[in-house]
């Protein structure tokens, strides 16, 4: 068993933002979850990560609950599964390669990285990754310089720098434009494919979780509802996801290009619309 | 740059070049910077008469000896501490009056000399002028000015502090009001307010915790200059702190419970605004 979360909880005060999450991952896979804002996704993957402690519960990885680790083998685990944030949580100020290297915070000695001396292999191969993300070309730009789109690619590339076991996606899409999404979207997949490694991805739309993963869990007022691989996400399981009545149609919560169509198309078959 | 290198060795080569030459800036910054401290350490030593290394042990002596005349009358001490009580109070004022002055009239200042939220922008160098003579004169110096022509008193000091705390006020809160958002005020020029409203509903409601604190952490130096221009005759605690420190042996006690009043007032002040603090940005 790769992943197996038990029970997983985390309440702050008297609300329950994650109520006994319990699901199990045999082997890599892409996952995505989907849910309201609110549900709970983002306070999952930042217990997985462990941003946020978990207020009880186990979270197996490889034989061994990540949610108890301190210390010297938190971080370590936290390089081992990195995350990627909706807002790209990048340094502005520093150049794009720079901020690539810091995912390898964790190997490196504090004095090293604090003067920004890093060896010369890993800065080849943070550019080698920016390379196979298309984006060699902003190398030496500040980060805040970039659009949102390879913001994102930045912090991609800043995740496989970390060459870790998990990639977790906090919402990657929620601040692109439809065609920086579908790139974001397709690098994830890619990276799945190509690398072997397993990614959690926090979405709020629909087709995108339909469209790019093996597997969908969905997530309401904290508990999971639903579970599954994406055939099995019917219109009516996704309204129970949602907690929507019989108006919601799955373009309404749609950042894709394709969907963008129907939704005109639906938009024009609507009287008076 | 013609090496024939193209793509992405092209921004290989590229990027160790400029990481070549910021390293190499780094290090002569770091050489410089070791040098001046070495030269300076090394001229002041030579101009001091008792010189660093032979002085270094002696400097516990005079603390040591207040200590030790405190701490033989002890007995003495709470009585003296009630006695000084009111100085403490006409120093505290001084410093009051001249923060709160100073807090509103550096934050005016500071909007009119902050580029995007000035309401002469072409004025904005003058405005930062004025902070500079503000803060370019000592207290000490303005406050002798002010007794020679006023007379001693509370009145001179209050307003040389409240000069250099408008000037170095204002230069925070400018730094503070640079950082802050300009989309809210941009919401309210687009529904048709006017200066003083978008500053005042747009701006301030942001800076405000950092105006506080900036304000607080200004009271405590206030304080502490206001007991110092009592030494050149403002009054206050300022004044019984040099009768005690240089009438000689026999008033060391009394300088204890001074100090003793002066360190127990800034740690108030610190608690205080840092409750303060809480409470504005949390919103409590």
């Amino acid at each position: 068993m790769l992943l197996s979360v038990e029970g997983v909880t985390k309440t702050f005060g008297r609300t329950t933002a994650v109520e006994r999450a319990t699901f199990a991952v045999e082997k890599s896979a892409m996952i995505g979850i989907i849910g309201r804002s609110g549900a709970g996704k983002s306070t999952f993957l930042r217990m997985m990560n462990r941003l946020t402690d978990a207020t009880s519960g186990r979270l197996m990885f490889e034989g061994r609950d990540v949610l108890t680790l301190v210390g010297a083998a938190k971080r370590a685990w936290q390089s081992q599964c990195a995350m990627i944030f909706q807002q790209f949580n990048l340094v502005p100020r520093m150049d794009v390669v720079s901020n690539v290297l810091h995912g390898t915070l964790n190997r490196r000695s504090t004095a090293a990285t604090v003067f920004n001396l890093y060896p010369r292999d890993d800065i080849n191969r943070a550019i080698d990754i920016l390379d196979r993300l298309g984006i060699a070309a902003q190398a030496p730009k500040r980060a805040e310089a970039l659009s949102g789109g390879q913001q994102q690619r930045v912090a991609i590339a800043r995740a496989l720098m970390q060459d870790p076991k998990v990639i977790l996606a906090d919402e990657p899409i929620a601040s692109l434009d439809p065609m920086n999404a579908l790139v974001v979207m397709d690098t994830l997949r890619r990276i799945h494919e190509e690398d072997g490694r397993m990614v959690i991805a926090n979405l709020h739309t629909l087709d995108a979780a339909r469209r790019y993963c093996d597997r969908v869990i969905g997530m309401r007022d904290g508990r999971i509802v639903f579970d599954g691989t994406p055939d099995l996400l019917t219109t009516d399981v996704a309204r129970e996801i949602y907690g929507a009545d019989e108006s919601f149609s799955e373009a309404a919560t749609s950042t894709s290009i394709e969907a963008l169509e129907t939704t005109t198309a639906y938009a024009s078959a609507v009287p008076g619309a | 740059m013609d090496d024939g290198l193209t793509g992405l060795a092209r921004v290989r080569a590229d990027y160790i070049a400029s990481l070549r030459q910021r390293r190499l800036v780094g290090g002569v910054v770091l050489i410089l910077f070791a040098a001046l401290m070495a030269t300076g350490f090394v001229l002041a030593n030579a101009e001091n008469s008792g010189g660093f290394w032979r002085g270094l042990p002696h400097i516990f002596d005079f603390p040591a000896e207040i200590l030790s005349e405190a701490a033989r009358k002890v007995g003495e001490l709470p009585g003296l501490l009630v006695h000084y009580i009111p100085a403490l109070v006409e120093t505290l004022n001084i410093a009051a009056i001249a923060t709160l002055i100073g807090t509103l009239g550096g934050g005016l200042f500071s909007m009119l000399a902050t580029p995007g939220l000035a309401l002469w922008p072409r004025a904005i160098p003058v405005f930062r002028r004025i902070m500079d003579l503000c803060r370019a004169f000592p207290e000490i110096v303005v406050a002798l000015v002010l007794i020679y022509v006023m007379g001693g008193g509370p009145v001179p000091a209050t307003i040389a502090i409240t000069i250099h705390s408008v000037g170095a006020l204002g230069k925070f809160f400018s730094e503070v009001n640079e950082n802050a958002d300009l989309k809210p005020v941009e919401g309210l020029t687009s529904v048709g307010a006017g200066w003083l409203q978008r500053i005042w509903l747009g701006v301030v409601p942001q800076v405000a915790p950092n105006y506080l604190s900036y304000a607080l952490l200004r009271f405590e130096i206030n304080i502490r200059a206001s007991a110092i221009l009592g030494f050149v005759g403002a009054g206050g605690i300022g004044y019984e702190l040099r009768n005690a420190i240089s009438w000689g042996k026999g008033r060391y006690d009394a300088a204890a419970a001074v100090f003793i009043l002066l360190i127990l007032t800034i740690m108030v002040v610190d608690q205080t605004s840092s409750a303060l603090r809480n409470r504005l940005t949390k919103g409590a």
